[in-house]
């Protein structure tokens, strides 16, 4: 009996001993995680919240926003997007455009990588060149499809030496484009434009994987630790060309994948941050913090809309598709239901690219419009009454606060157009799926820009085949004037040719806009100059604590 | 024993098998790719991506090439965090949910039992009812408010413990709390009716006859006897404490699998799933194999082999 008891006893000594053990064995790695009160006076340490692991921190492989947000922060790229939100010098110190600007020859300065490597411009081409080059497997490699011959180069019918990047030396880089393309100086900040240290990249071709000698950096910050989806740290880099603005001594980024606990964790002190760009709030919070004066909102550059498929009855007929767009309080939805002080969409463009979009096309909420569209719309298909039209699916990929949306606005429907609606959600890449496919009557899509320009959002609709209309939906007139803004070199007259062709758009209304996104966060007050651009990204690179 | 145990071990082999053919089949009939996204490839790249990874074969080659990789304990890159391989994903997030299901199992069995004990001694008396009112909130307060509730008070509001995160023992103790809540109150009331039971029986009258104190009685002879139920209930405890961590680790921010296990199938990161998938299965089938041994051991009455020998 004795023994057994002994048995029994040394079964849970051994279950203590074991977790006593993994215990201290996790107390080892416990420093630097104590950077939580980053309110103190003077220490410039940040910690904030990124969510997820990044999936990948290779510049031509990143595709992803948490990935954008740690590259933003430790590469750089020929430009950054500055404090005021246009593209400055960063890795060219200088550059000279061609008359017909599809040349641009960029002036690398003397920079260095953080293991002393300069920086070349033969670092920018083995970067772009990786992207492009099919066997990596770059899935954002089309951003680079400006440059000319990259497409033909990516999709495996042309050559990666006909691709127009060039090292004429050392420090001079000559990109030619396929079109004049304005916006291109705002491209080279974005991150698949970021060069790599090719001199390390050629000896390790896993650089990219983990923290370490081989990940060099050239931007305001070198990361010093990687674990994965646990937390990365970042350290002020010595060898960056412009070491003088980075106030900030570390950034840790944790990933936490909850809003309650991000927080959680931001009210109690262990976090500088909560909320977009790089985390997310709670949305039952953002009432409470409106009221409390803590909430920080501003507008990006996306949009929420409802697709509608244009190839089946009733949305075949553009009358319809404009009174389910009017009938709509898109106000009284962001008042109750959203509450993220998002502004109501009726253009496709966001205001940060089109300014005199925060008015739009038409007025929110215009019932009697609607009703006359309506009128007109079910006379041309034929019906004599709404109820007479075939029963309408609204879907939406399954998430709570899509529903919300989903369910105001069937409501607004079947209280101003009489008309039967029944909601339909899908897991998200079941949803993508039918979408893609067309399988749909309308279908809820949020887009946000790439960089901005207004042909972001626009081209997606240039082809009905094309890969993110989804509508099937195209105009020829609509597809001229986009055709004419690619080789329009004068800004405004091409910014007049693109609001033309949106102008279009608007009047066909494949898509019915609810509303412009916004960010909304709260931040240690004491932490000044994170720069947001318009797109909604954050740099931490002139930040600093007072 | 050793014939039982490999009989044991050849019928896991074909439960492994079943669960990887059909999560196989399943994961590829649900519409959607690793590369499904919002803003949609180029048909020619996304042609040249499943080339690379082999999603152009016909399925049996891929099923066919998928078990081997089994068998050599190498499941593949990931096709969404590409600075990993799913046996780094496994050997990086394991380590992590295992501490959390341990201390989680300790917890719940310490103190479900020690409340179950104090309850079946003072039965209907004060302790008893204060011990059964904390065993049925345990068992009605679902984890992830359980999680919430204890970030805000212990954390926020008398801060003694931190928020989230994995850093260190401090941070170890909400999670571990949290999940271990519902487990340990289901073990008190098991304790609880058990010990009940037992200390009504004659052996435990004819100790105290024989003039042992009740201490020396509960734990010479109830406890031991009372403990069987809990034995029982390790198996399914383990298991559900560790597929149930996923939500836990979540809310407390915790680089586990658990994670994992959820978001692959979102993100169709095949190789993830499958990887995930075959490990928590061995680690499912051996726990619960390691229970029926356990069992047998502490119920000598409980024959594992030789009980039907005429079969």
């Amino acid at each position: 009996m004795n023994k057994k008891r002994f048995s029994f006893l040394f079964s849970i000594l051994l279950v203590l001993s074991m977790f006593l053990a993994a215990c201290s064995g996790g107390d080892d790695n416990a420093d630097g995680g104590d950077s939580g009160d980053g309110g103190s006076d003077v220490e410039q340490n940040l910690s904030v919240n990124i969510n997820t692991e990044p999936p990948s921190l290779h510049p031509g492989l990143a595709k992803d926003s948490t990935s954008g947000t740690v590259l933003r922060q430790t590469m750089e790229g020929l430009t950054r997007i500055g404090k005021e939100g246009t593209p400055e010098e960063a890795m060219a110190e200088s550059w000279e455009v061609s008359d017909d600007q599809t040349v641009y020859t960029f002036k690398i300065r003397e920079a260095q990588w953080s293991n002393g490597d300069p920086v070349t411009a033969n670092d920018f081409e083995a970067a772009w060149k990786w992207a492009i080059d099919p066997a990596n497997q770059s899935e954002y490699a089309y951003q680079l499809n400006y440059i000319a011959g990259a497409e033909a180069a990516n999709t495996g019918e042309g050559s990666l030496d006909d691709v127009g990047v060039k090292a004429i030396d050392e420090k001079t880089l000559e990109v030619t484009l396929a079109n004049p393309t304005p916006f291109f100086l705002e491209l080279t900040a974005f991150y698949t434009y970021l060069p790599f240290n090719s001199k390390v990249a050629e000896a390790n071709a896993e650089w990219a994987n983990d923290a370490g000698d081989d990940y060099t950096t050239n931007g305001p910050f070198h990361m010093t630790e990687w674990a994965h989806s646990d937390k990365i740290v970042l350290e002020k880099s010595d060898t960056y060309w412009d070491k003088d603005a980075v106030k900030l001594d570390t950034i840790e980024m944790i990933m936490v994948n909850d809003p309650n606990t991000e927080l959680s964790m931001f009210d109690n002190g262990e976090l500088d941050w909560a909320g977009a760009p790089t985390g997310a709030l709670p949305l039952d919070a953002l009432p409470a913090l409106k009221d409390e004066g803590r909430l920080i909102t501003e507008p990006i550059a996306g949009t929420y809309l409802y697709k509608f498929n244009t190839t089946v009855e009733p949305f075949n007929n553009a009358n319809i598709r404009k009174a389910f767009a009017h009938a709509m309080n898109r106000q009284e939805l962001i008042d109750n239901v959203t509450q993220g002080e998002q502004l109501p969409a009726m253009a496709l463009v966001p205001p940060t690219m089109f300014p005199e979009n925060e008015e739009g096309y038409f007025p929110d909420n215009d019932m009697e419009a609607a009703k006359e569209y309506l009128e007109k719309g079910l006379e041309e298909l034929g019906y004599s009454d709404a109820s007479e039209l075939p029963a309408i699916t609204l879907s939406y990929n399954t998430s709570e606060g899509h529903q919300k949306i989903a369910q105001a606005i069937q409501d607004m429907w079947t209280q101003n157009l009489g008309v039967e609606v029944t909601l339909n959600n899908q897991e998200w890449a079941v949803y993508l799926d039918s979408v893609h496919a067309l399988d749909y009557q309308v279908a809820r899509m949020g887009w946000l820009g790439d960089f901005n320009d207004g042909i972001n959002f626009l081209e997606a609709y240039r082809d009905a085949d094309g890969g993110n209309n989804d509508t099937g939906w195209e105009d020829p007139e609509f597809q001229e004037l986009l055709a004419q803004s690619a080789t329009e070199t004068d800004a405004d007259a091409r910014q007049q040719l693109l609001k033309d062709a949106e102008a279009i758009f608007m009047d066909a209304m494949p898509v019915a806009p609810i509303y412009f996104y916004t960010n909304n966060w709260v931040q240690n007050e004491n932490l000044k100059d994170v720069a947001i651009s318009g797109l909604g990204d954050a740099q931490f690179k002139w930040a600093y604590f007072e | 024993m050793a014939k039982y145990i490999g009989k044991r071990l050849l019928y896991m082999l074909i439960s492994l098998w079943l669960i990887v053919t059909a999560t196989f089949f399943f994961m590829r009939m649900a519409p959607g790719n690793p590369f499904t996204s919002e803003k949609q490839l180029p048909p020619e790249i996304e042609a040249n991506l499943n080339a690379h990874y082999g999603l152009d074969q016909p399925w049996y080659v891929q099923y066919g090439e998928y078990l081997l990789r089994i068998l050599k304990w190498d499941f593949g890159p990931s096709f969404k965090y590409k600075s990993q391989t799913v046996n780094d994903l496994i050997s990086e997030g394991f380590p992590v949910s295992f501490l959390l299901g341990l201390e989680a199992i300790f917890l719940a069995v310490a103190i479900g039992v020690l409340l179950g004990i104090i309850a079946a001694l003072k039965h209907n008396k004060w302790q008893d009812y204060t011990a059964m009112i904390v065993a049925v909130l345990g068992i009605s307060v679902p984890s992830f408010i359980m999680a919430s509730f204890l970030q805000y008070f212990l954390a926020i509001k008398w801060g003694i413990f931190p928020v989230a995160r994995w850093e260190g023992f401090m941070y170890t103790v909400l999670p571990a709390l949290a999940l271990a809540s519902t487990p340990m109150a289901f073990i008190a009331r098991l304790t609880r009716s058990s010990m009940l039971e037992v200390l009504a029986n004659d052996y435990i009258k004819t100790a105290k006859s024989k003039g042992l104190s009740s201490g020396a009685i509960t734990v010479k002879h109830a406890i031991r006897n009372a403990m069987l139920p809990v034995v029982t209930y390790m198996g399914p405890l383990t298991a559900s404490i560790l597929t149930g961590s996923f939500v836990i680790e979540r809310i407390f921010g915790l680089p586990g699998l658990g994670a994992h296990f959820v978001t692959s199938i979102s993100n169709r990161d095949y190789t993830v799933i499958m990887g995930v998938t075959v490990f928590y299965s061995i680690l499912l089938l051996v726990s619960i194999l390691l229970v029926d041994i356990a069992y047998g051991i502490i119920d000598p009455r409980i024959k594992l082999a030789g009980g039907k020998k005429g079969e």
